[in-house]
C-alpha cells in the first residue's frame, strides 16, 4: 500500500510541472492559459521574472517533491524489525539547507528592482528648457460604477483643461510613445488592468495615481476593473486601441469635432450664456 | 508552573460529576454541562462542531460561485428556484458578490480560525501540557459565547437586502463604507461589521487563556523546550492574535462610525456615489487597507503555525522517529511570527500606496519564506529513515507538507512587485490562497481530526473510510485549484460574476467545468468524512488510551479524558519526541516510543504490562 501512496506523491511534482509546460507550450486543453502575449518591453521584462522564479520554484518541487515520495518509495521495504533512525537534528545539514535558500532569496529580491522602478517609480521625462521633468499626463482616466471615463489632453497637452476630449469607455493611445495616465475615481476603489500591457494599478478615489506604459505594437486590448465595485465590476470593461500616432491625430481630430468635453460646455454656458457649439 | 489547586475544580460550576447527574433534571443537567461549560475539552468540541458545521456553509457557498463560473447565468440547481423563483433559479450578480463575500469571511472567521484555534487549543493545550484545565474557565466559557453573537449577526446579514454583505471579506471602503455603493452594503454590511467585533473580542479572550496557560500550569518537568510542537505554535499563535487583533477591532469600529455616526475616517471629500447626497468625508480609504492587513496578514499565519505544529507531531509520531530539528523548528515558528507583523504592505503593492515602501515590503516577504522552507525540509528529514505508518492521519499530515510547498512556492511568485502588477487580483491570487488555507491548513486540520479523535470520543475512525476521503479529497482539490494558476496567469480577474464578458476569457470556459466539476466531487467527498465522523461515534472500535502509541501527555490520559483530564499527577521527564530510543527499543516486545512520563526506560516496560 505505501507504494500506492509513494506513487500518488510522486505524481504531485510531476504533474504540476507538466501542466505548467503544457500550458506555456499551449498544448491541448491547455491552449490560452497562459501569459497572453507582451504588448511592451517592460512587460517582456515581467514575463521574464514570471519564468524565472518559477523555474526556480519548479527545482525546489522537484527537489521536495520527488524526496517525498521517495521516502515513502523505500518506506514499502522497510516492513523489517529495523528500527527508525534515532536522530534529532543535524546542524550542518539545518545550516545547509537555511543558507543556499537565504542566498536564493536575497538573489530574486535584488534581480527584480529594476523592473519595479521602470514600471511604478521612474516615471517618463521629458525636457522642458534643458530640465528633465515628468510628462505630463495624455488622458485623465476616471473610473466610475461601471465604466471608463478618458479625458483627452486637447492641443494644450494638458488635461483638465477647457480643450479637452471627453469619451467613453475607449481609450487610444500611439503606439512607440511614452503614454501617461492619469488616474482617478469618482467613487468607489476600482483598478485599472490591461493584461497584454502588463499594467495594472489601483485607483482609490480621494487621490491621483500615474501610470505609463510603452507600447511597441498595435492591437485592440480589454481594459478590465481588477479591485471588486459593486455588483457591476464584472461588466466594468473598456476597450484600448493602439495605433500609430498618424491614426491618434486623426482620430482626436475627429473626437473634438464631434463632441466637446463636458467641462468645456459647463464653462462656456456660464461665460456665453449657451452659445457652445455640441 | 504548576497546576490548579483542588479546591479551584471544586470551585467550577459547570461541571457535575457524571455520578451527581442522575438526580439533576436532564436539562439541567444539558445546560450545565454543554452551555454553561467550564471545561476545556466541552468547549473544544462546542468549538468543533460550530466551524464544522459552518465550513458546510461556506463550501456551499463555494459550490455556489463555482456553479456560476462554470456555467454563468443557467438556473442553479436545488437552491436556485427556492431563492430565485422569478427568474427560475438563475444567480443575480448581487447575489454572487455576496457568494464570494461570505465564502472567504465564514471560511477564515468562522472555520479555519475557530477551529485551529478554538477547537484543537482549547483540546488539546491543558492535555498536553499536563494541566486539569485552561488557567481561565469561565473566560474560556465566555471566549465561545461570544461567537454566538457573531453568529447572530451573520445569518441574519444573508436576510437583508442585497441578499447579506458584497464588499468582498477584505471589505475595502468606499463600497463597505457608503450604504448607497452597493445592494449589500446597506444593513447587511453593518452585521458584518459587527459581526467581525465579535469574534475578534472571542479571539481575544481565548489568546489571554492561552498564553497564560502555557506559561503558568505546564505539569513539572514540562520545560518549554520539551513541550510539542502543537503547543508551541498554540503559543505563538495567540501572542499575535493578542497584538494584531486589536488594530482589526479598532479599524472595525472606524468603519462601524464612518457607516452609523457618519464620520469619515475612510471616506474623502467630496465624494458621491450613485447621486447620493455626499458625505462629511475628509479621510483615507488606503488607512483600512493599511490596518485591515496588519491584522489579516498575522492572521494567515493564525490560520496555517496551529496546523504546522499538529502536522509536526503527527509526522514524528507515525514516522516513529524523532522531530527532525526540533529547536530550528520552534525558532522558526517564532521568525514567522515576528516577520509576519511586516510583512502586509505586499497585499498593496499596487494599492497606491508609497511605491518606494512596497519594495522593503517586497524584501521581508522573500525573507519570511526561509523559516517557512526551513520547516518543510526539517519535515522530510522527520520522514527519511522513518517506519512510516502511513494511517489516514499521517496521510493527511504528508497531504498538508506536500500542498504547503505548492503553496508557499507561488507565494514567492507573488511577492514580487512587478511579477504581482499582472497577477494581482487574478485567480493566481486565488490558488496561492486555496493552497495554503484548503491544500495545508484544512487538510492538517482533517489530519488531526483523524488523529486526535480516538482522545475526544473515545473510538477510532474508519481507516478505511478515512484513506478513501483522504484520496478523493487530494485529488479533487488540486484538480479544483491547481487550473487556477494558470487562469490568474492569462489574467483572468477574481470576484467577476461573469468573466466571460471580457472576449479573451471565453476560451477558458472549458477549464472553468473542469475546475467545477472537481469542486462537486471534493464536496461529495465530505459526506464520506461526515459518515466516519458519526458513524464512528456509535461503532468504532474502543481506542484505549494511547491507540498510536504516541509520547505525549494527552495519551496518558484516559479517552475521553474525564473533567479534570488525568488520573494521577503527571511528571515530565523528557521531550516529545523520543520515539525509537535506543533505550526502549532494546527491550522486549515491539516498544519503540518513550512516553513523555516514563522516568526510565524501564517504566516503560512496566507501563506496557499494565
Amino acid at each position: 500500500m505505501s507504494r500506492f501512496w509513494s506513487i500518488l506523491f510522486f505524481a504531485v511534482p510531476l504533474l504540476a510541472i507538466g501542466v505548467y509546460l503544457a500550458a506555456a507550450f499551449g498544448a491541448g486543453p491547455f491552449a490560452g492559459a497562459w501569459m497572453p502575449e507582451s504588448y511592451s518591453e517592460a512587460g517582456d521584462t515581467i514575463d521574464h521574472l514570471f519564468n524565472f522564479i518559477h523555474l526556480i520554484c519548479a527545482g525546489i518541487l522537484l527537489i521536495t517533491g520527488l524526496a517525498i515520495g521517495w521516502i515513502l518509495w523505500k518506506n514499502s521495504n522497510a516492513g523489517s524489525d529495523k528500527p527508525a533512525l534515532f536522530v534529532h537534528h543535524n546542524t550542518r545539514l539545518e545550516l545547509f539547507w537555511s543558507i543556499i535558500p537565504a542566498f536564493i532569496l536575497i538573489f530574486i529580491a535584488f534581480y527584480q528592482m529594476e523592473s519595479w522602478a521602470e514600471n511604478k517609480m521612474n516615471r517618463p521625462q521629458i525636457e522642458v528648457g534643458g530640465e528633465s521633468v515628468d510628462k505630463p499626463p495624455m488622458v485623465l482616466v476616471r473610473a466610475k460604477q461601471f465604466g471608463w471615463e478618458f479625458h483627452y489632453a486637447g492641443e494644450d497637452g494638458l488635461v483638465q483643461t477647457a480643450d479637452d476630449v471627453y469619451v467613453e469607455n475607449i481609450l487610444v493611445v500611439p503606439v512607440g510613445e511614452d503614454v501617461v495616465l492619469q488616474l482617478e475615481s469618482r467613487d468607489v476603489i476600482h483598478s485599472f488592468f490591461v493584461s497584454e500591457l502588463r499594467l495594472k494599478q489601483d485607483i482609490i478615489p480621494g487621490m491621483v495615481q500615474f501610470a505609463w506604459f510603452h507600447a511597441n505594437k498595435t492591437g485592440e486590448l480589454e481594459i478590465a476593473c481588477t479591485e471588486l465595485c459593486g455588483w457591476g465590476h464584472y461588466k466594468m470593461k473598456g476597450l484600448m486601441r493602439i495605433v500609430p500616432r498618424e491614426e491618434y491625430d486623426m482620430w482626436i481630430e475627429q473626437q473634438t469635432l464631434a463632441y466637446q468635453a463636458p467641462m468645456a460646455v459647463a464653462n462656456e454656458t456660464e461665460e456665453e450664456n449657451g452659445g457652445g457649439t455640441p | 508552573m504548576g497546576t490548579t489547586s483542588p479546591e479551584a475544580k471544586e470551585l467550577d460550576s459547570g461541571a457535575r460529576s457524571p455520578g451527581s447527574a442522575g438526580r439533576v433534571n436532564p436539562i439541567v443537567y444539558f445546560v450545565s454541562r454543554y452551555i454553561f461549560a467550564t471545561d476545556h475539552k466541552i468547549i473544544g468540541l462546542q468549538f468543533l462542531f460550530s466551524s464544522l458545521i459552518w465550513m458546510a456553509v461556506g463550501g456551499l457557498l463555494a459550490l455556489a460561485v463555482r456553479w456560476q463560473l462554470a456555467w454563468p447565468w443557467t438556473d442553479m440547481p436545488v437552491f436556485g428556484p427556492w431563492l430565485f423563483a422569478d427568474s427560475g433559479g438563475t444567480i443575480t450578480p448581487e447575489f454572487y458578490t455576496m457568494l464570494f463575500t461570505m465564502h472567504a469571511t465564514i471560511m477564515i472567521f468562522f472555520v479555519v480560525i475557530p477551529i485551529l484555534s478554538g477547537a484543537f487549543g482549547n483540546y488539546l493545550i491543558p492535555l498536553m501540557i499536563g494541566a486539569e484545565d485552561m488557567a481561565f474557565p469561565k473566560l474560556n466559557m465566555l471566549s465561545y459565547w461570544f461567537m454566538w453573537p457573531a453568529f447572530a449577526c451573520m445569518i441574519l446579514s444573508f436576510f437583508m437586502p442585497g441578499y447579506g454583505p458584497a464588499a468582498g471579506w477584505t471589505s475595502y471602503p468606499t463600497l463597505s463604507a457608503l450604504i448607497e455603493s452597493a445592494p449589500g452594503s446597506g444593513h447587511a454590511q453593518t452585521l458584518w461589521t459587527l459581526g467581525l467585533i465579535f469574534v475578534g473580542i472571542a479571539s481575544m479572550l481565548g489568546s489571554i487563556n492561552y498564553i497564560t496557560t502555557i506559561i503558568q500550569m505546564r505539569a513539572p518537568g514540562m520545560t518549554m523546550f520539551r513541550l510539542p510542537m502543537t503547543i508551541w505554535a498554540m503559543l505563538i499563535t495567540a501572542i499575535i492574535q493578542a497584538f494584531a487583533l486589536p488594530v482589526l477591532t479598532a479599524a472595525l469600529l472606524m468603519l462601524l462610525s464612518d457607516r452609523v455616526l457618519m464620520t469619515g475616517f475612510f471616506i474623502p471629500e467630496n465624494l458621491s456615489v450613485n447621486n447620493a447626497e455626499g458625505v462629511a468625508g475628509g479621510g483615507q480609504p488606503l488607512l483600512w487597507q493599511h490596518l485591515f492587513w496588519f491584522y489579516s496578514h498575522p492572521a494567515v499565519y493564525i490560520m496555517i503555525l496551529p496546523a504546522m505544529g499538529m502536522v509536526s507531531d503527527i509526522l514524528s509520531c507515525n514516522s516513529r522517529k524523532p522531530l527532525f530539528g526540533y529547536k530550528p523548528m520552534v525558532y522558526s515558528i517564532c521568525a514567522i511570527a515576528v516577520m509576519g507583523f511586516i510583512v502586509w504592505g505586499h497585499h498593496m503593492f499596487i494599492s497606491g500606496m508609497s511605491r518606494i515602501l512596497a519594495v522593503s515590503f517586497m524584501v521581508s516577504t522573500m525573507l519570511i519564506a526561509l523559516p517557512s522552507g526551513i520547516k518543510v525540509f526539517n519535515w522530510i528529514g522527520t520522514l527519511y529513515g522513518g517506519r512510516l505508518r502511513l494511517s489516514t492521519a499521517m496521510l493527511f499530515a504528508i497531504g498538508f507538507v506536500s500542498m504547503f510547498i505548492i503553496g508557499g512556492l507561488s507565494g514567492l511568485v507573488i511577492a514580487a512587485p512587478p511579477v504581482d502588477i499582472h497577477l494581482h487580483d487574478t485567480y493566481y491570487i486565488v490558488a496561492h490562497l486555496h493552497y495554503v488555507l484548503f491544500g495545508a491548513s484544512v487538510l492538517g486540520v482533517m489530519g488531526s481530526i483523524y488523529f486526535w479523535y480516538p482522545k475526544m470520543f473515545g473510538r477510532m475512525m474508519s481507516e478505511k473510510l478515512g484513506k478513501l476521503h483522504f484520496l478523493l479529497t487530494f485529488i479533487f482539490l488540486n484538480g479544483t485549484f491547481y487550473p487556477m494558476h494558470l487562469l490568474g496567469a492569462r489574467g483572468f480577474p477574481r470576484r467577476y460574476a461573469d468573466p466571460y464578458e471580457m472576449e479573451g476569457m471565453a476560451e477558458l470556459m472549458p477549464m472553468n467545468e473542469f475546475m467545477t466539476w472537481c469542486a462537486f466531487a471534493m464536496g461529495a467527498t465530505q459526506l464520506i468524512f461526515v459518515l466516519n465522523f458519526f458513524g464512528s461515534m456509535l461503532f468504532g472500535r474502543r481506542a484505549g488510551r494511547n491507540p498510536w502509541k504516541a509520547n505525549t501527555l494527552e495519551w496518558t490520559a484516559p479517552s475521553p479524558p474525564p473533567h479534570g483530564n488525568f488520573d494521577f499527577q503527571p511528571v515530565v521527564y523528557r521531550g516529545a519526541y523520543e520515539y525509537s530510543h535506543p533505550e526502549v527499543v532494546e527491550l522486549e516486545g515491539d516498544v519503540d516510543y518513550f512516553p513523555q512520563t516514563a522516568g526510565s526506560a524501564a517504566a516503560v516496560s512496566e507501563s506496557q504490562e499494565v
